[in-house]
């Protein structure tokens, strides 16, 4: 027995891809949780990034703030936030934003910190507001760079969405917790190959995102 | 306060052995990534066309999620501490070898030139020049990859209790014993920052030509490279 006949026996049995514990709503639970914590982190994330990078002040705190996020195991932080509030949204949601947020500051501060002076110098003579200077001039430049930061979050989201399954939440994870339970091993394995094809997805539709939105003369140059 | 550290007996650790445990999870897989990114990195930096498939293929690796990677194991490893400790140092390679590449392609022509006319030859040359240039990329990479490899150990509880103080989660859980949550959880995290600041320690004695007393991690972190390449890049990666 090897891995791909598992995946293979996993995906060829139709009770999988049917009702409660189907793989379409499984899926759809896990793009739930990713879109949501990924919008939540980039709501805090970005605005915070682009005026600290804008301004160029903070750039220390960022970092700090960035370790101690990385510092923190969103797993045992999940499994003590389920503990402490109980059953509900906020001990899964909390872990994945603390885990996406420090991604999103510290790349959108890097990538409005290199952008190439002068352009921004000669916007400002031009008599550009401030705002405009942000938003017309620093931001397309920065773009990829910040697309790639929300990149890695997405992708760190995906795969840490996982273990949500283990504070008995729904989503990708519920197949590898339940089959290891079970020693259902083909379970295990068919959840775990939906989830590398989710993360590569997502790598997947970032990359369509990054040649939609960025602009050619900077997709060019960089 | 000595019982607040006592260990449900099915742990079969100390609170100390169960740290112990960890390091050793985390620590030998990014010193198994290192020793791979090396020649890996050398390797990039001599054939440049090397270089953008070997990205594309690291970050598809990365891409992989370690749960689903520690299941995919389970078949050749079982529930062993190496199903934990290789997608651990895959993830870590991924880091290095962008960090090492970039790192090593700083060195400046001239410096590169001068060692040349003072007759170092290959291997001299990179070991004593290159790398040492190197250096602070490659600890901005050994800290990344030691801190999420330290919260990453964690999830290997869900494989057959794997996890060290991770281990402590299940049996906070079972036993409803919020302690024994919080001492994993803060545990791990005092247990990164630590690893975290004896690295930057032995940056600092390894490199002592850097301008220090600057202080804060930040400046010690981007004043390692200037302009913000792709390495710069890979390292903004926080755990998984």
């Amino acid at each position: 027995m090897n891995v791909l006949n598992f995946v293979d026996a996993f995906f060829s049995d139709s009770a999988h891809w049917q009702g409660y514990d189907g793989i379409p709503t499984r899926v759809l639970e896990h793009i739930q949780y990713t879109l949501m914590a990924l919008g939540i982190a980039a709501a805090v994330g970005l605005p915070v990034g682009l005026l600290t990078g804008h301004t160029g002040r903070g750039g220390n705190t960022l970092a700090l703030i960035a370790t101690a996020g990385r510092a923190l195991p969103s797993f045992g932080l999940m499994v003590l936030l389920f503990v402490l509030l109980g059953l509900g949204m906020a001990p899964v949601m909390i872990p994945l934003v603390v885990l996406a947020v420090p991604p999103i500051l510290v790349t959108t501060y890097e990538a409005m910190r290199s952008v190439d002076p002068a352009p921004v110098d000669a916007a400002r003579g031009m008599g550009m507001a401030e705002a405009e200077v942000l938003f017309r001039v620093e931001l397309p430049v920065a773009l990829p760079l910040i697309l790639s930061g929300l990149r890695s979050a997405a992708i760190q989201i995906v795969s840490t969405a996982t273990i949500a399954a283990y504070v008995s939440f729904g989503g990708l994870g519920r197949y590898i917790v339940d089959g290891l339970y079970q020693r259902d091993y083909e379970k295990v394995v068919g959840g775990a190959t939906l989830v590398a094809v989710m993360a590569l997805t997502t790598l997947a539709v970032f990359w369509a995102v990054g040649r939609l939105t960025v602009s050619r003369g900077v997709r060019r140059s960089g | 306060m000595t019982e607040f550290f006592d260990m449900p007996s099915d742990l079969q650790n100390s609170y100390l052995g169960l740290v112990g445990l960890h390091l050793r999870e985390a620590l030998l897989p990014v010193l198994a990534g290192l020793l791979v990114a090396l020649p890996v990195a050398q390797l990039c930096v001599r054939l440049r066309w090397l270089y953008p498939p070997v990205l594309w293929v690291t970050t598809v690796l990365y891409a992989i999620p370690s749960l689903a990677f520690f299941v995919v194991l389970i078949d050749y490893t079982g529930m062993s501490e190496i199903t934990v400790m290789i997608p651990l140092a895959v993830y870590s390679l991924v880091v290095f070898v962008p960090a090492i590449v970039d790192g090593v392609r700083s060195v400046p022509r001239e410096t590169l030139d001068a060692a040349t006319a003072m007759g170092f030859g290959p291997v001299r040359r990179y070991v004593l020049v290159q790398l040492p240039i190197a250096a602070p990329a490659i600890f901005a990479g050994l800290r990344v990859a030691s801190v999420s490899s330290i919260s990453l150990v964690s999830v290997g509880m869900l494989i057959g209790n794997q996890g060290a103080l991770g281990n402590l989660l299940n049996s906070g859980m079972i036993y409803n014993q919020p302690r024994l949550v919080w001492l994993s959880v803060v545990g791990t995290a005092v247990l990164a920052v630590l690893v975290d600041a004896v690295l930057i320690g032995l940056r600092v004695l390894l490199t002592p030509w850097m301008p220090r007393g600057t202080g804060k991690t930040g400046r010690a972190r981007t004043g390692a490279d200037a302009r913000p390449g792709p390495a710069a890049l890979a390292l903004k990666d926080a755990a998984r």
